[in-house]
């Protein structure tokens, strides 16, 4: 990690994903589904992974290609199975 | 001179923390949790009607709080490297001890997980949407038990006063390793505890 990871900026990442995380449940508690509510529930997994990524495992200070490559995994991981939902609608 | 050099932009590093070869370890693993989420899709988009209704049996609570938890061992091991870049060794071990408490509590909701499915005579047999659902996260389960074992060799050296603001690549890899874990969770838990 480089400098400019500070203490302060890790905890504002943890409460963003900790937030993500509460939206993500409280979609499935209260019984969203279909198109919309994947889509949200996708595109949150998507931000806090990126956030992970680039915060947490300090890609962001890493070469573009470390960075395209681990967030590359992640939006085929979720794109391919965001396709498939709406395929088999 | 002083306004272009504060706006130039920082040169990024050839590779990410840590020892090289955990890296490549990571992307292997990667790379199979993905295979299996893309098969997961697949199969869900073929049989939908029978994922909607299993997904409805799992605990959307014990699946949230282990994300919570996840996410939290995570930020922990984060703030330890931190911590060690200050030299502040004896914080840093904290921080590592809580990441390491995070697993453990993860473990521990997983464990109770499973025990209530098994009660219940689920099995690898049961049908489609249970043998990907324990598949998946008997996999992952067993990463995070790795990850542990990691966290605790670098708790032990950071106690001892083996890492320092010069010297704590050993940490950055037992923690690029612990963060791949929580990674791969953040995909997991919308795919198979939520999204239908």
């Amino acid at each position: 990690m480089n400098g400019q990871y500070s203490s302060r900026g890790l905890d504002f990442v943890w409460v963003l994903l900790l937030a993500g995380t509460g939206f993500t449940w409280w979609l499935g508690e209260s019984g969203h589904a279909g198109p919309q509510a994947v889509t949200a529930i996708l595109a949150i997994a998507a931000v806090k992974g990126v956030l992970v990524i680039r915060e947490f495992m300090a890609l962001r200070g890493v070469s573009l290609l470390w960075q395209a490559t681990v967030i590359g995994w992640l939006v085929v991981a979720l794109a391919a199975n965001m396709a498939a939902y709406w395929k088999g609608l | 001179m002083t306004t272009l050099q504060a706006t130039a932009p920082q040169s990024l590093r050839p590779y990410p923390p840590g020892d090289l070869a955990i890296w490549v370890f990571i992307l292997a693993e990667l790379l199979a949790f993905g295979v299996m989420f893309v098969i997961y899709g697949v199969a869900r988009m073929k049989h939908r009607e029978l994922f909607d209704q299993m997904q409805l049996t799992l605990d959307r609570n014990a699946g949230a709080a282990n994300t919570v938890l996840l996410v939290t061992g995570s930020w922990c091991v984060a703030r330890a490297v931190a911590a060690i870049r200050r030299d502040a060794s004896a914080l840093s071990a904290r921080w590592l001890a809580c990441g390491i408490l995070a697993g453990l509590g993860f473990l521990v909701v997983k464990g109770f997980e499973y025990q209530v499915k098994f009660e219940q005579g689920v099995n690898l047999d049961t049908n489609l949407f249970y043998m990907f659902y324990l598949s998946l996260t008997f996999f992952h389960f067993m990463h995070v038990l790795l990850g542990m074992v990691i966290l605790a060799a670098v708790w032990w050296k950071t106690r001892q006063g083996g890492y320092s603001s010069a010297d704590h690549h050993g940490m950055e890899t037992g923690a690029s390793y612990w963060h791949m874990v929580d990674l791969v969770w953040i995909v997991l838990f919308p795919l198979v505890y939520v999204m239908r």
